[in-house]
């Protein structure tokens, strides 16, 4: 037999510039950098270490939600149950240490194992039955909506034991405030980011995204991992939660209305599919930066916050669209 | 040396499998020798992807007996038979598009890095699997420019290829592939039997199951044909024309215990232009 029988040395590996523009996160981050030189060529009081720590800050709950919400949408799926499950987990907490006379840890890791629980109960519904994603969490977002205000009898909890606002304390880097709930929500990202792309676990989260047939075909134990992902969406949300609380200081039952559809679209800013499989972690972050800054940069320019959603809204049909002629080219 | 002095690597002994009043395996038997490339042909509710499930542990026969290599063995599930080393290349190829041909030969199957990194954080050696996999593909001569191309950048055959090299790299004694030229053209379905022939000629045992006869004809060492649930033949290609083989297939031929042929079915035979040899 000689040389190579199959003539695939005729296959041309993909240009420089289409590998760039395949990669997911190439777009989201150009796009984050360009919109920080914008403003900080606009406004004075944008490129500075205190208004980068503020945008964190604000970016954080949602941030920790869109990790959640990115494991789900790799699978293909999608959680709209996120924000109510989140506010449920922050009332739990609250009400229990507050009123209930638990200690905070014990309310804490109460909150934990409830978020955890919703997403637990989402994936066995997802997987088993099994149910759309969509109508499982649509479902979900009004069963914890209602739990939210039936145990918090509308009230704001307030009085909250220090610990349970720990995250919201600040320490100084430089000049700057960090609060220790950025670096939570920081050092989740980086975990996560880990998990998916340097385990095997990671793999086969993508593989399910990308073709379930074929994760189940080689092995992989489809059920157990998508039930896996939800319960550990549902965690994270937990903590969410607790950050919800270190930075607002009360358990709020109106809060985290529209956290559900801002994590999705900083998920789809940070470039990942929502057809599943591809995608990055790192990505999410990038499009939790791109609200963030925008939302900042367009305050202190002096535009009314109403625009800044229609800026937002307009950012992610965008970014869709880029996402879709990026994977054509590609091909 | 005869068939009747070697150990058959996958052997199989009235196997039954029913579905309430269908029977889909009734008393099968199936015999694959060392090395060699047996094609499995039946007309479609003959039966044979029932047997094909049975012998890759996609489904538990009710009777009858597995031997591989001589030994008997049950497989609990398809991951039960990969274990025993038969692995099959599937119709649909089971790939996940977006990822890496290195990724999709190691799904399932990661590889993970010594040590501390491996064992408590779990990290791939993504290296490892890379050089890995490069190995495998030069093993079969199978070139491609990249090994961290997304598999979806492929054309067919060569997808194929990636779905043929990771079967093999895995399988210790069987290599099943399931209609692997069906969905190519010409040139590249010729691409893929050279494939098979490189998996034979490396010393691996493969069981194809094809529709298509020329196909069989071109590569087969023996060809078993399957008919109403049972092997009602098992042939060499030499032995019988195309056209005979089909005859066999839709009934309208039998083969004799010496290996010619009788006609069964003098109507159907007569219409295919077939006699007894």
């Amino acid at each position: 037999m000689t040389a190579t029988a199959l003539p695939y040395d005729q296959l041309k590996g993909p240009t420089t510039v289409r590998r760039l523009l395949a990669t997911p996160t190439t777009g989201p981050l150009a796009a984050l950098l360009l919109a920080c030189v914008f403003f900080s060529l606009t406004t004075e009081q944008f490129l500075s270490g205190g208004n980068f720590s503020l945008i964190v800050q604000q970016v954080m709950v949602v941030g920790t939600l869109a990790i959640g919400q990115t494991l789900i949408i790799l699978t293909a799926g999608i959680d709209l149950s996120c924000g109510a499950v989140m506010a449920f987990g922050s009332i739990v907490i609250a009400k229990t240490a507050a009123q209930g006379g638990l200690p905070p840890l014990a309310a804490i890791t109460l909150g934990l194992v409830v978020c955890a629980g919703f997403g637990l109960v989402n994936g066995l519904l997802v997987r088993l039955i099994p149910l759309p994603p969509f109508i499982v969490t649509l479902g979900m977002l009004n069963v914890a909506f209602a739990l939210t205000h039936i145990y918090s009898a509308e009230q704001t909890i307030t009085n909250l034991p220090a610990p349970l606002t720990a995250l919201g304390e600040t320490f100084p880097l430089g000049n700057t405030d960090i609060t220790y709930g950025s670096l939570v929500t920081i050092a989740l990202f980086l975990i996560f980011a880990y998990a998916l792309s340097g385990t095997s676990w990671g793999r086969h989260v993508y593989a399910l995204g990308d073709s379930p047939e074929a994760a189940r075909l080689n092995g992989i134990r489809t059920s157990r991992l998508t039930v896996g992902i939800y319960t550990l969406a549902g965690l994270v949300y937990g903590i969410a939660a607790l950050l919800m609380l270190s930075r607002t200081g009360v358990g709020d039952p109106q809060a985290g209305q529209t956290d559900n559809l801002d994590s999705i679209t900083a998920v789809v800013l940070g470039g990942t599919s929502l057809f599943g499989g591809r995608g990055a972690v790192l990505g999410t972050f990038i499009g939790v930066l791109i609200v963030g800054v925008f939302r900042n940069g367009l305050q202190l320019m002096g535009v009314a916050s109403i625009y800044q959603t229609l800026i937002t809204g307009v950012l992610v049909i965008l970014a869709v669209t880029v996402d879709q002629i990026s994977r054509r080219k590609a091909r | 040396m005869s068939p009747a002095d070697v150990t058959p690597v996958l052997q199989a002994r009235g196997l039954v499998k029913r579905y309430g009043h269908v029977t889909a395996i009734d008393g099968a038997d199936f015999d694959l020798l060392p090395g060699e490339v047996l094609a499995v042909i039946g007309d479609n509710g003959a039966g044979k992807t029932s047997l094909i499930k049975a012998l890759t542990g996609a489904l538990t026969p009710d009777e009858g007996e597995i031997r591989l290599n001589g030994e008997p063995v049950r497989f609990t599930g398809p991951q039960s038979a990969r274990q025993y080393g038969i692995e099959t290349v599937y119709q649909d190829l089971a790939v996940a598009a977006s990822m890496d041909i290195a990724s999709n030969m190691f799904l399932g199957r990661e590889l993970r890095r010594p040590g501390f990194l491996g064992g408590a954080l779990r990290m791939l050696d993504k290296k490892r699997m890379r050089q890995e996999a490069a190995v495998h593909m030069a093993d079969l001569k199978i070139g491609l420019r990249s090994l961290t191309q997304p598999v979806e950048t492929l054309s067919g055959g060569q997808r194929q290829a990636v779905a043929v090299a990771r079967s093999v790299a895995w399988a210790k004694s069987v290599v099943v592939m399931d209609e692997p030229t069906a969905a190519l053209g010409v040139k590249e379905s010729g691409q893929v039997l050279d494939l098979i022939r490189r998996v034979r000629d490396k010393g691996m045992p493969v069981v194809l199951i094809s529709h298509n006869m020329p196909h069989v004809f071109e590569i087969a060492d023996r060809i078993h044909v399957h008919r109403l649930g049972r092997r009602e033949a098992l042939i060499k290609p030499s032995d019988h024309s195309m056209a005979e083989v089909v005859a066999i297939m839709t009934g309208a031929l039998k083969v004799n215990d010496d290996g010619g042929t009788v006609v069964a079915d003098a109507d159907a035979a007569q219409a295919a232009g077939v006699s007894a040899h």
